[in-house]
Order: structure tokens, then C-alpha cells, then sequence
């Protein structure tokens, strides 16, 4: 089959936050750059993110970066690089006025400035009180950002491919990364984009799990591309369940409510999150709101007929709170809970939301691998930012507000590495390989001659199943082993599905069957990464590690401060320290502790 | 309990092997946590692949499964299942070229809405930190920027059946008057002018199709309004 060849200095591939933050260093640049991106720009998920996105301003209450970094570690309960989350927190102000300079219709304070509320772990003063951190757009955060940076792209002239899908990563001999191949669906065409440069930007992979508050979309293409090609994934055990998903629909409910004052309370009525976390109380970072609500479901204090959630409640707030700050969350509860906040509390239960780990890089998006000895060995011409990379700033657990900080300083912060390396010269269009389509087409041609195979959907269903039962909000040993062996059953089934849908022309039968061989590679890296971590830390709590004396909240920082690596062939595991030490000597590096709200 | 189940009436095209397009019928059984028509396509697609309809957020803030539901225009993550009478006819947003099954070709859509230039304009030197606004300035972007660009309206609007290449639509127009509102945006005179003309903005005839079909809830026939009174005092 003959491939069409299309060649630029860069090719993006996503055009949520993160891509879309890159392509406007490189459109401004002037570097010839292509977009790939399976919806329309608007369409990628960073469009539902809602609470805000987290900067030092200060606008109303005293704030500084320092803070701010502090809580992150914390959160990330040290298993954050501490450089790229100073990077990144010293950035914040600057990417955060930047948006408000392209446009972002930010809520304001009465004298005009930036409008921020508090979120769960942030606080002043290293765990004092909370602090408003989160700049937010009522609660339509993501979307009024994602809109800004879609306009200002057309004000720069980014060249987009709209219903593209990558579908693998071309490298060499050497390993270094020469563009994607892609499809574009309206017309089943393959293409190689041959790039100098390759920014992944493809977002989350939410969609391993049965109940997600993640988008149809979420399936985790830049992570099964790079471990298709070899590339480790990082820390995939890490996954972060949102304490507030519409219970039934799984549809995200800010924690922006609690910052405006929402309470979690089981059948009882009792504000139950006083026990757990006294200081922060609902608050908390997001991995222990989450636990303390299984735990009260569990030990039989849930709400409803069958004891299965717990109920998020403002009505204590007045209605024209609500509907100024939370017009939206008023719209999804009614929409998807069929009850309006105003007048009764809303039904939730912890829902897989955001994947920590992801394809590793440094503070500059260049993606690392082991090499010779350096464990964080840039592969040339390869980026990488936003949820589907891996500062690592995030750690074992996000801060809210922290994943649309992450997409703005580390997209800007890939596409300022890549003007650099493309303006110092360092970057070549290098010769393709002869065989650079052969791996997306055999896939396809696999798709279009499968006999007697089975449906996406139910090997889909039954992976979605598996990671929910085995790899949830409480982890335990035997159903971690058992997790598996499960997911390398599924895996082998991936191998066979069969869709009925042949044609050309749009066929949804087919994107979703290669987004599962990308959903596929997901699951078995956090399945096999979880089973290997025994320990508990952030959002990865094991039955076999509990809280101790010697091991406060069941994390063992003698042996697993590190860093897991995943890769692909042979589902093989190898693991890399954690930066411990701070960017600069402006700041001392944050000391381990035991983590309490 | 005896099982729920649907009669559904689709549109189905594929260019790939359809001479022209048709309509067909299929027979549903629901389970209990289907409760939008979303999940009922998903269910149905579930059980025959060749079916294609764009979905993503199953929220109603990407705007991606707009499409014709009974002969009205909505979200098929926002509209409930119960309730709908039978059977659900559904089709493509209509005005646009149909691609295959439910998809149309959105490219005269986003076409209008980059004519306007849907992005801040303002010359002055940037400050350090943010540009102050106040929170009754800021409330004049209220029911403007909230747009998720599905295009349930413009495919509504008989004026942009017509004069698809023409007339920017409600959507475009709504964009339009978002950044004329904004208190931050210099180039009001720009975008009047770009305006001015028999069809951009003036073949909006207040028929107010759009604002019964926004899922959003939002208002682009006043908007429209706005920049005509703009127009007007500007006039005179």
C-alpha cells in the first residue's frame, strides 16, 4: 500500500490544553507545525474541567509560590520531582495571566481582579488554613480556557488536522522519534507526518475504568503508541479517583463545591470528612476525601436503599451563590442526578478521573528514558506534556486545579523546548525508515481480515470491569494477582476483535478498535505496576500496607521512594529515584513527613 | 421487572456503499442505567458498528453529538430518553452535507464562526498581571461564552439553510457579539464593519429558532439584537 508522506518541523498530536498551549509557541515561532487531533479542538476534554486552575496571585487572600509548591509535594505525597514542581509552580502566575491576556473570561473580585476560590490541599503557610488558590470561570473553567486557547490559535494561524487519529510513533535505528502515522477518518486515508519534532498531547486514559468521569475520547493514544514503541510508562499504578462523581452517571461535580463551601455527609447527616481530616476537613486532598467516603460506605453509613454513596451538600449556601458560581454544577445535577442542588443534596460516590503517571518527562517536556546508564535520557525529537506525560509533578496524587496548571506550564514548556532545539540547529529532518507505516498498517489490515473475532465492545466492557474490581480506590493483594491475569487475558483478546463495519468512510468501528489496543497497553501498565508497589502512598493504598508506627499511612520510603518505569515487552518493570532536589537554590527541598489534613 | 425497551427511527447513509441514504428502524432493549439518548446509541452501536454518530464528554460541554431528535435539534447526552415519543426519528443537523449515518460536514459552520475573529483584539501594551475588570463588566460575557459551538442552532436557522455561505448564523453571531461585550476588546469598529453588509448579520430575522434549540440555554437572537442597536447608534 502506498502511504502519503506529509513533512513539517513539528507535528502536535492532540489539541486539548496542553496541545493547543504548545502549537501557539510554535505557530508564533513561525516553525511549520501540524496539529493532529481526533474532535474538533473545542471537543477534547480539558473543555469539562470546571474548579479552576491553580496560581500563587494572591488576589484575595496572601498566597506565594513557596506555599503552593509545599502542598504539591504533599500531595503528591513525595513522590513528586521536586524540580518541575517548582518549575511549575513559580510558573503559574505568568501561564495564568497569560490566559487572561488572550481572552480567558475569568470570574473577578470586587476590584477586578482574577476571581480565586480554595481547593482540596492547598493551603498558606504549609498546612495552616486553607487558601484561595484556584482562578476560576464560574464553574466552566476548562471550557472557557480551552475556548481562549483555541481563538488565539486561530489568531496565530495553527495549521490543524481535525478527525485525525495517530495511530503509531515513528522511530529509527537510533530511537529517535520522526513523526506519527494517522488516519484521517473521513476518509480511512493513511499518512506519515514526518516531523524534526513529535509533542504528544493526547490526554488521559480514564477509559480503562467502568465508572469514569473521563470523556468517550480518553483512551489513552500517546501512551499505547509509546509503549507500542518502547517507550516506559511512568507510574501508572497512580490513578486518581474524584471524590465527587455523580453517583450512577459518573459525571464529574467539582470539588470548586466544597471550596465554596459544600459538605460531604453520610445517612446519618454527619459531616463525616471532621473525623478524617480535622484540619482540612472536605478540603482534603483528593485521595483521602475519596477513602474516608468508601470507608463510610463500607462500614454501612451510605445513603439511598442499598447504602452505595454518600450525598454532597450546599443547600446551605444561598441560590444566588449557586447560580453565579455554580451555574454549571446546578445544570449536571439536575441533568444527571435529577436534583436541583438549591433544594437537596446531590448523590456521589470516588470516580476514576485522572491518571497520574504517563509517559516520562523532565520539566522541559522533552521525554526521558534510560539510556546508558542516565536514567532520564531525552529521546530526541520527542515531547511530550499534559496528562499524558509525567513531570513529574503529580506524584502518587493530583492537587485539584493542578492538572490545567500542568497542561499550561508544561505545553508551553515542550514547545519552548522544541523552538529551542529547532532554532539551535539541533533538530533534523532525519531519513524514515523503510518500514515507518508498516506497523499501522498491519494493524489495520489485521481490522479489515478478522474472522470469528470478538466485539470491541465486550472485550472493552470486560477490561473496563477488571481495572474496576482490581485496581480501585483500596487496592488488595490477591486482587491485584489476580488483576493480572485477568488483564493479560483481555490483552490476548484485544488481539482478535472483529468489527463488521468496513467501510472507508467515518468508521467509528474501527477508531474504537484501535483505541482499545491503546486502552490495552494502559490497563496492563497500571495492573502490573500496582501489583508490584507494596506500598501504600497517595492513591495507591494496599491492604497489606497499613498505617504503622514504623510505616506512617502504610508508605515505605526505605524501599519504594522511587519512581515505577513500565514497559511494554515482557510487561517488564524497572524503576528510577525521585528528584528530591528543588530547581534552584531559592528553595530547600521539602523533607519527607508523614501526610495529614 | 420486564425490560425496557426503544423503537428508534435513524437516518443511514455511507457513501462507501449506499446510493442514496435511508431510513432504519431498529428495536432497542434498554438496561436500567440507559437514561439519555446517548446511551441508547451507544447500546444500539453496541450491537451494530456500522453506525456512526460523533460523541465525546457525554456532558453537553463538547458539543459533539448534536443531531435532529424528532424533528428538533439537541444533545443527544441531554435529552431523555423517557419521554421521547416514539419512535425517536433521528437524523442529521440539517443544512449541512451529510458524511455518513449522522455526521455532516461542519466546515461552512466553523467557517462562519473564524469569519468574525472569534479572539480578543487589543493593541495596548500588556500589563505585568492581569487586566482589571470589573464583576459587572465581566457579567456582560454571561450567556456568551458559555457557547459550545454544536451548531444546534445555525442548522436550525432557515436563514443559514439559505445562505450557509452568507449569513454567519447565530452561533458565529452570538461569538460575534461575546467579544463586542468584552470591556477588554479594542477593535468594536473592526468588527461592526465586518458586519455591515445585506447578509452577514442582517439576514437574521428574529425567527428565534436558535434560542429554542440552544441545549445551553442561551439567547443568540438577543445577542443579534445587540449588535444591530450597535450598528444603529453608531449610524447616527
Amino acid at each position: 500500500m502506498n502511504v502519503a508522506k506529509r513533512t513539517f518541523d513539528a507535528v502536535i498530536v492532540g489539541a486539548g490544553g496542553a496541545g493547543l498551549r504548545a502549537a501557539l509557541q510554535l505557530s508564533e515561532s513561525g516553525m511549520k507545525t501540524a496539529v493532529l487531533t481526533k474532535v474538533f479542538p473545542t471537543r477534547s476534554h480539558t473543555v469539562a474541567a470546571q474548579g479552576g486552575v491553580a496560581a500563587s496571585l494572591g488576589n484575595t487572600t496572601e498566597d506565594n509560590w513557596h506555599w503552593h509548591m509545599y502542598d504539591t509535594v504533599k500531595g503528591s505525597d513525595w513522590l513528586g520531582d521536586q524540580d518541575a514542581i517548582e518549575f511549575m509552580c513559580r510558573k503559574a502566575n505568568e501561564v495564568v495571566v497569560e490566559l487572561e491576556h488572550y481572552g480567558m473570561p475569568f470570574d473577578r473580585t470586587d476590584n477586578g481582579k482574577i476571581y480565586q476560590r480554595p481547593f482540596g490541599g492547598h493551603s498558606q503557610n504549609y498546612g495552616q488554613a486553607p487558601v484561595s488558590r484556584s482562578c476560576a470561570a464560574a464553574d466552566r473553567t476548562g471550557h472557557a480556557m480551552l475556548h481562549a486557547l483555541y481563538q488565539r490559535n486561530v489568531r496565530a494561524n495553527t495549521q490543524f488536522f481535525v478527525e485525525w487519529m495517530a495511530l503509531d510513533l515513528i522511530r529509527d535505528a537510533d530511537g529517535d522519534v520522526l513523526g506519527v502515522t494517522a488516519i484521517e477518518m473521513e476518509t480511512g486515508e493513511v499518512c506519515i507526518f514526518h516531523a524534526k519534532a513529535t509533542i504528544f498531547a493526547t490526554g488521559g486514559a480514564g477509559r480503562i475504568f467502568h465508572s469514569s468521569t473521563n470523556a468517550f475520547i480518553n483512551t489513552g493514544d500517546g501512551l499505547g503508541m509509546a509503549a507500542r514503541a518502547g517507550v516506559p510508562l511512568e507510574d501508572m499504578e497512580f490513578w486518581q479517583f474524584h471524590p465527587t462523581g455523580v453517583f450512577g452517571a459518573g459525571v464529574l461535580i467539582t470539588e470548586g463545591v466544597r471550596g465554596e463551601g459544600g459538605i460531604l455527609r453520610n445517612a446519618s447527616g454527619e459531616r463525616f470528612m471532621e473525623r478524617y481530616a480535622p484540619n482540612l476537613k472536605d478540603l482534603a486532598s483528593r485521595d483521602v476525601v475519596s477513602r474516608s467516603m468508601v470507608t463510610e460506605i463500607n462500614e454501612g453509613r451510605g445513603c439511598g436503599p442499598d447504602k452505595d454513596h454518600v450525598l454532597l451538600d450546599i443547600t446551605h449556601l444561598s441560590p444566588e451563590t449557586i447560580m453565579k458560581r455554580l451555574p454549571g454544577i446546578r445544570e449536571i445535577s439536575i441533568q444527571f442526578a435529577g436534583v436541583d442542588p438549591i433544594k437537596a443534596p446531590i448523590p456521589v460516590v470516588p470516580t476514576a478521573h485522572y491518571q497520574m503517571g504517563g509517559i516520562p518527562t523532565n520539566f522541559k517536556g522533552q521525554v526521558v528514558a534510560p539510556k546508558d546508564g542516565n536514567q532520564n535520557s531525552p529521546i530526541s525529537g520527542f515531547y511530550a506534556a499534559g496528562e499524558c506525560a509525567c513531570a513529574s509533578v503529580h506524584g502518587a496524587n493530583r492537587l485539584g486545579t493542578n492538572s490545567l496548571l500542568d497542561l499550561l506550564v508544561f505545553g508551553k514548556s515542550a514547545g519552548e523546548s522544541v523552538v529551542e532545539d529547532f532554532q539551535s540547529g539541533q533538530l533534523s529532518l532525519k531519513p524514515l525508515p523503510a518500514d515507518a507505516a508498516d506497523v499501522s498498517l498491519a494493524r489495520l489490515a489485521r481490522l479489515e481480515g478478522q474472522k470469528n473475532g470478538e466485539s470491541v465492545f465486550e472485550v472493552g466492557l470486560e477490561m473496563r470491569r477488571t481495572m474496576q474490581k482490581h485496581a480501585g480506590v483500596f487496592r488488595f493483594d490477591n486482587l491485584l494477582k489476580e488483576g493480572v491475569a485477568r488483564i493479560k487475558e483481555v490483552a490476548e483478546r484485544a488481539k482478535r476483535t472483529e468489527i463488521k463495519d468496513k467501510s472507508k468512510v467515518w468508521n467509528t468501528a474501527r477508531t474504537e478498535a484501535l483505541e482499545l489496543d491503546n486502552l490495552i497497553e494502559v490497563a496492563k501498565a497500571t495492573m502490573v505496576s500496582a501489583e508490584a508497589r507494596k506500598e501504600s502512598r497517595g492513591a495507591h493504598v494496599r491492604d497489606d500496607s497499613p498505617d504503622t508506627a514504623e510505616f506512617p499511612n502504610g508508605r515505605k520510603d526505605n524501599e519504594w521512594l522511587k519512581h515505577t518505569l513500565w514497559y511494554s515487552e515482557g510487561n517488564r518493570l524497572d524503576y528510577k529515584p525521585v528528584t528530591m532536589k528543588p530547581l534552584s537554590q531559592d528553595v530547600e527541598p521539602i523533607a519527607l513527613a508523614k501526610r495529614t489534613y | 421487572m420486564s425490560k425496557r425497551t426503544v423503537k428508534l427511527k435513524m437516518y443511514r447513509y455511507d457513501p462507501d456503499k449506499d446510493d442514496k441514504p435511508y431510513m432504519q428502524d431498529y428495536t432497542l432493549e434498554l438496561e436500567p442505567s440507559d437514561k439519555k439518548l446517548l446511551d441508547a446509541l451507544v447500546r444500539l452501536k453496541s450491537k451494530d458498528d456500522t453506525l456512526s454518530f460523533r460523541r465525546s464528554c457525554r456532558e453537553g460541554v463538547c458539543g459533539s453529538d448534536a443531531m435532529n431528535i424528532n424533528g428538533k435539534n439537541g444533545l443527544a447526552c441531554l435529552t431523555d430518553i423517557d419521554g421521547l415519543p416514539q419512535p425517536i426519528v433521528l437524523r442529521p443537523l440539517p443544512g449541512l452535507p451529510v458524511i455518513r449515518d449522522l455526521i455532516v460536514d461542519m466546515t461552512q459552520f466553523f467557517k462562519q464562526y473564524h469569519s468574525i475573529k472569534p479572539y480578543l483584539i487589543n493593541d495596548t501594551p500588556l500589563p505585568d498581571r492581569e487586566r482589571l475588570q470589573s464583576p459587572e463588566e465581566r457579567e456582560e460575557l454571561n450567556g456568551l461564552y458559555e457557547c459550545i459551538l454544536c451548531a444546534c442552532c445555525s442548522t436550525s436557522c432557515p436563514s443559514f439553510w439559505w445562505n450557509p455561505d452568507k449569513f454567519v448564523g447565530p452561533a458565529g453571531l452570538l461569538a460575534a457579539y461575546r467579544f463586542l461585550a468584552d470591556t477588554r476588546d479594542e477593535a468594536t469598529t473592526e468588527r461592526l464593519d465586518n458586519l455591515e453588509d445585506p447578509y452577514r448579520l442582517f439576514r437574521c430575522h428574529s425567527i428565534m429558532n436558535c434560542v429554542d434549540v440552544c441545549p445551553k440555554s442561551l439567547n443568540p437572537t438577543r445577542a443579534i439584537g445587540k449588535i444591530k442597536d450597535m450598528m444603529v447608534s453608531r449610524a447616527v
